[in-house]
């Protein structure tokens, strides 16, 4: 009889490495860090550790291989030097937010305050950096963060967790108005070698505060991989329309997590866009934690080339009474290729509940790939949910409804595709936004269309 | 203005119409009735230029042209319109969107300046003032989340907008309550001018106590089996289809 010998477990030598680069962080910071920091960061870098990077064998992540960043060598700079050219990277994206936006800017993933706009911030907001804000407002600080992402069901957001140095830190109190669109504008910027930023945001509006947050992604230069993790809470009644522009280069990585808590009665309306990024995943974790909370969960997706971009969703129901709706639409154009979960979970309990999801894909090639998975889990008797799924090109009978209208194949298909697309940005209600999308996504198309004529 | 003769025309290798002629002058209405299964639907949609048809012979001529080899665009510029007897969904594009895009392409082709946004709001009214209708459908998203009767309408509303010369009505009144109908029916006769042919393809006579119409055609198993003025068409809702199927049989 041979004894089996006790295996090792094989540690992979990329989260090895990551491991190790931990280490070297957290002796770096010669013990300034206060201790629940400390703890909060050591819980992910374990949990990190256990689950290492997901592989293509997991449920959840079947059709986004994350091969490139796990073997990519990727370096968090360790000096940063603002460049003086983020004027210039900015203006385009800054535009966004309109006259009058406060806006916070972040380079590679920290705070430059001397970058951003916000003089004259109404009282009781706090709009700022998180680092500062550990030493600013601690309590408000330690009160959530890490209380609503979850590091358990993604190792992305446990590696975030273990490495963030900065990001966004966002406090509206209670009843506060905020007139003017919050912008937290996230640049990425480099020449050297292949960098990663971990940014990590906390958005807190306090019971019956209302805003409209703009949260956008963008990169200038370099090869370079975002890893963000955001919390958003919203206390009761409070009112919240939340944009994320995701606009990264189209040869980075973005691994994004968002995680929000509604109180009773709030009403949050989340809308996604992503145009950018070579391979991007995005998480979305939206939960009704109080009677009565509303959710709109929409999301557009406009890709080209090989991009590939996966929005993986969850929508909590975990109290009686709260409807969510759920719409994303995918244009996909040469070898681009989305993937769209949409995972409903209604909790025992959480009766009346009323959830509606739809997923449109509009596929542009025949190379063009797009999967859709809804999972609906339901733990309650009395409620309502439904999901649907479009998958395809241009349908032939819209082509003939329009050309029957006198517009010829080109204009009607440009019409279609643009559709696709009009019918997410119909949910964005600040104007400036709305028209920098609009702009945006009419821009794409046009791209897109002048590149198939010229091919012909 | 419309002139069919000896049309054949088959999908998918079975042969629907079996040599179709029908004339329409200038400012003509005319009701092509029949059963289900007649072909009513198809010969609308073969002069509208829908690409599911094979046109195997004969000859559709609109104003001395010729339309079957023109790709639909190109017959919808020159002034043919068909009202769908199921509109498109159409998402994310309002209809003053579509209904301005259409417009436009269609002056564009004539080589006519096109509307900006806020010009076509002025066009849109005026036309819509001139069917007495509100502007409750136009800034909803094409078709999307309509009844029935909305869709309807709302093709009699493009109709209105388009300003064809000759419009093909494909079971606008289907699924109609009596109401509705009357307010689809009322805004077609609006729309009736000496420089407009409009065409009725309907299964009921109903539609026709409302829209009278100049002549009415009977079509049954993709032939015109019977033509006639405007009371054929009660002569129609008394006897039923099978009477003129009878009929066909003894004198064949």
């Amino acid at each position: 009889m041979t004894a089996v010998a006790e295996r090792e477990p094989r540690t992979d030598p990329a989260v090895a490495r990551l491991i190790a680069d931990y280490e070297t962080f957290v002796a770096s910071t010669n013990g300034r860090m206060p201790a629940w920091v400390r703890e909060l960061r050591d819980r992910g870098i374990q949990r990190f550790a256990e689950a290492g990077f997901p592989s293509t064998k997991e449920e959840w992540w079947r059709f986004t291989s994350v091969e490139p960043i796990a073997r990519g060598r990727f370096v968090e700079p360790t000096k940063q030097t603002t460049p003086a050219d983020l004027s210039d990277a900015l203006r385009d994206v800054e535009a966004a937010g309109g006259r009058g936006a406060h806006v916070a800017v972040f380079h590679n993933g920290r705070f430059v305050r001397d970058r951003s706009s916000l003089d004259g911030l109404p009282k009781g907001v706090v709009i700022g950096g998180l680092l500062e804000a550990l030493e600013s407002h601690p309590d408000m600080v330690r009160q959530y963060l890490g209380q609503v992402a979850d590091i358990e069901s993604n190792p992305f957001t446990a590696l975030n967790t273990a490495f963030f140095r900065d990001g966004a830190f966002v406090h509206v109190a209670r009843n506060v108005v905020v007139e003017q669109p919050i912008q937290l504008v996230f640049v990425s910027s480099g020449n050297g070698e292949p960098w990663v930023a971990h940014p990590r945001n906390l958005v807190v509006f306090e019971e019956g505060a209302q805003a409209s947050l703009i949260e956008q992604y963008a990169g200038s230069g370099g090869s370079y991989w975002t890893n963000v993790v955001s919390e958003l809470v919203l206390g009761e009644n409070a009112v919240v329309d939340a944009y994320r522009l995701q606009q990264e280069r189209e040869d980075a990585f973005h691994m994004a997590a968002s995680y929000s808590r509604q109180d009773r009665s709030s009403v949050y309306t989340s809308v996604l866009f992503a145009f950018g990024s070579r391979l991007s995943r995005h998480d979305i974790r939206a939960t009704l934690d109080g009677e009565g909370a509303e959710c709109t969960l929409n999301g557009l997706s406009v890709l080209r080339g090989e991009q590939h971009v996966d929005h993986h969703t969850t929508l909590e129901h975990a109290k009686p009474h709260c409807p969510s709706w759920e719409v994303f639409n995918g244009i996909y154009d040469d070898r681009a290729r989305g993937v769209f979960t949409g995972r409903i979970i209604v909790d025992p309990g959480a009766q009346r509940t009323d959830s509606k999801q739809t997923n449109n894909n509009l596929l542009l090639t025949e190379d063009a790939r797009a999967d859709s998975q809804p999972q609906l889990e339901i733990y309650a008797d009395d409620v309502k949910c439904t999901h649907g799924a479009t998958l395809g090109p241009i349908d032939d009978k819209a082509m003939f409804y329009l050309q029957s209208r006198g517009l010829d194949r080109e204009d009607a298909r440009a019409l279609l595709t643009y559709g696709f697309g009009a019918e997410i940005l119909n949910s964005v209600s600040v104007e400036s936004l709305r028209a920098h999308l609009d702009a945006l996504l009419q821009a794409r198309l046009e791209e897109g269309s002048r590149k198939r004529t010229a091919a012909k | 203005m419309l002139d069919i003769s000896n049309l054949h025309a088959s999908v998918e290798g079975t042969e629907i119409l079996h040599g179709i002629n029908l004339q329409v002058g200038s400012g003509e209405v005319h009701a092509i009735m029949g059963p289900n299964g007649s072909g009513k639907s198809t010969l609308a949609q073969v002069i509208a230029g829908h690409p599911a048809y094979d046109v195997t012979a004969g000859k559709v001529l609109f104003d001395g042209q010729d339309v079957l080899e023109m790709e639909p665009e190109e017959r919808a510029q020159r002034g043919i319109f068909m009202a769908f007897q199921y509109p498109v969904e159409i998402r994310g594009i309002t209809n003053a969107y579509f209904l301005r895009s259409a417009v436009n392409a269609v002056r564009k082709a004539r080589g006519e300046p096109e509307y900006d946004p806020i010009d076509f709001l002025d066009v849109l009214d005026e036309k819509l003032k001139a069917i007495g209708w509100d502007d409750s459908m136009v800034n909803r998203a094409v078709n999307e989340g309509f009844s029935g009767g909305e869709k309807k309408r709302n093709e009699v509303l493009q109709m209105a907008v388009l300003e064809p010369k000759l419009a093909i009505l494909d079971e606008t009144d289907s699924g109609l309550d009596i109401d509705a109908l009357k307010t689809v029916a009322d805004a077609v006769n609006k729309l009736r001018s000496p420089e407009r042919s409009i065409v009725v393809v309907t299964h009921y006579q109903r539609l026709l106590n409302y829209i009278i119409p100049d002549k009415v055609h009977v079509l049954a198993d993709g032939r015109m089996v019977r033509s006639g003025g405007k009371e054929l068409a009660l002569e129609l809702e008394e006897k039923g289809y099978d009477w003129l199927r009878s009929r066909k049989a003894v004198a064949t």
